[in-house]
């Protein structure tokens, strides 16, 4: 189940639902975790679709990143008298 | 990676105050212990509905009809948000309702008193949802990913509740002289009951080790339980209302309350199934589900009807 809390920003996952069909599973993520005003979008989908990353896969998946350092902005020098950029 | 190596890297992890995921690794007593801890925690708001319940039709207007139904809707939404964030850790549904049944699994003990009067909505909304709450923001550090999510969000509606049941005790210590005995004579009857749901004091608390350790729990029986009272005692005073307990005396050395001991031969007894309620609740929860089978495979058959079309 995710929630889109404010039109235009990202759809969140909150939690799960038991349900039947997709129309149950809409009607009970509605009843569950709609109740104050939460959402202005709804998504629901099959736990069974959705892929996850293996943890003990954590490090060939997301350690690269740490050695690309010029990927930062802060990597770059500037020149003094340039103030935004 | 050998297991003993898997555990100190997981010791290191709930160290550095990292939550843990559902596909981490994790010891196995680890898991045992939340899926315990938090079936529990799930059964109890279940449960919980059912004194409450109680008094829906019986409410004193519509206004209180409606925060009631609101209140208890609430309940089963927690119980929900719980039992989901249970089954990431590999359990179903139907075990976990399974061992509540088959008395395997246990819940919080103070549901197994009754409801007798208006003035006990009150009561326990402000002080059971209050000691909920005190545990559950507590909770919210807890090092399990799901179930430290699940906290944040009851702890959002909890307050909700707590108000709702000070403003019912309020009125009704404001009203006639019969009321407020009433509201007085709810206070008597749940404060204690409410201390005992902290559970044991922590030297006789036999899981509460690990339970530390792996940062499950992050503040003691003991702890909790204190800070209960102290943010309690007022808001008794303040409404002209006395709480059951000739020890209760601010500490200025402390900067908190004494307060007498627990009738701790009264809270095994109601764990152990003694309580008043203890059968009626069980059973009530079975006739439910148990009605309710039919629904189940109703809607099963249509969906998989629809599933061939």
């Amino acid at each position: 189940m995710f929630i889109q809390s404010k039109k235009g920003l990202p759809f969140k996952h909150v939690g799960s639902v038991h349900a039947f069909d997709k129309e149950m599973a809409v009607q009970n993520a509605r009843d569950l975790y709609t109740r104050r005003g939460e959402g202005k979008g709804m998504w629901v989908v099959p736990a069974s679709s959705i892929v996850a990353v293996d943890p003990s896969d954590n490090q060939s998946f997301f350690e690269p990143a740490d050695d690309k350092v010029y990927r930062h902005p802060t990597f770059y020098e500037l020149p003094d008298g340039i103030k935004n950029m | 990676m050998g297991a003993e190596k898997l555990e100190v890297l997981f010791q290191e992890r709930i160290d550095a105050n990292e939550k843990i995921e559902p596909r981490d690794y994790m010891p196995e007593e680890y898991r045992q212990h939340l899926i315990r801890q938090m079936s529990q925690h799930a059964h109890s708001e279940v449960i919980g509905m059912q004194p409450e319940g109680n008094w829906i039709t019986r409410a004193p207007s519509l206004r209180a009809k409606k925060i009631l139904l609101a209140k208890v809707q609430d309940e089963a939404g927690h119980g929900l948000y719980i039992y989901s964030a249970t089954e990431t850790l590999g359990v179903t549904r139907d075990e976990l309702i399974s061992r509540l049944h088959q008395g395997k699994a246990k819940y919080a003990s103070i549901f197994n008193y009754p409801a007798l009067t208006w003035a006990d909505m009150g009561a326990i909304g402000w002080l059971v949802d209050g000691a909920a709450i005190t545990n559950q923001v507590s909770l919210q550090k807890t090092s399990y990913g799901p179930y430290s999510r699940s906290m944040v969000k009851i702890c959002k509606e909890e307050s909700f509740h707590q108000r709702q049941g000070y403003e019912i005790i309020a009125a009704m210590a404001k009203g006639t002289s019969e009321q407020k005995e009433m509201a007085q004579d709810a206070l008597n009857r749940f404060w204690w009951p409410s201390l005992m749901m902290f559970g044991p004091h922590d030297s006789d608390s036999p899981r509460t080790g690990n339970a530390m350790k792996w940062k499950i729990k992050r503040e003691s029986n003991d702890v909790l339980r204190q800070r209960f009272i102290d943010k309690t005692v007022s808001q008794a005073e303040l409404i002209g209302l006395t709480i059951p307990d000739p020890d209760l005396k601010w500490n200025e050395e402390r900067g908190s309350y004494d307060f007498g001991e627990i009738d701790w031969d009264e809270f095994w007894s109601v764990v152990k199934g003694g309580g008043p309620c203890n059968l009626k609740r069980l059973n009530h929860h079975k006739k439910a589900h148990n009605d309710g089978a039919w629904v189940r495979k109703a809607a099963a058959a249509y969906a998989k009807k629809h599933l061939n079309k």
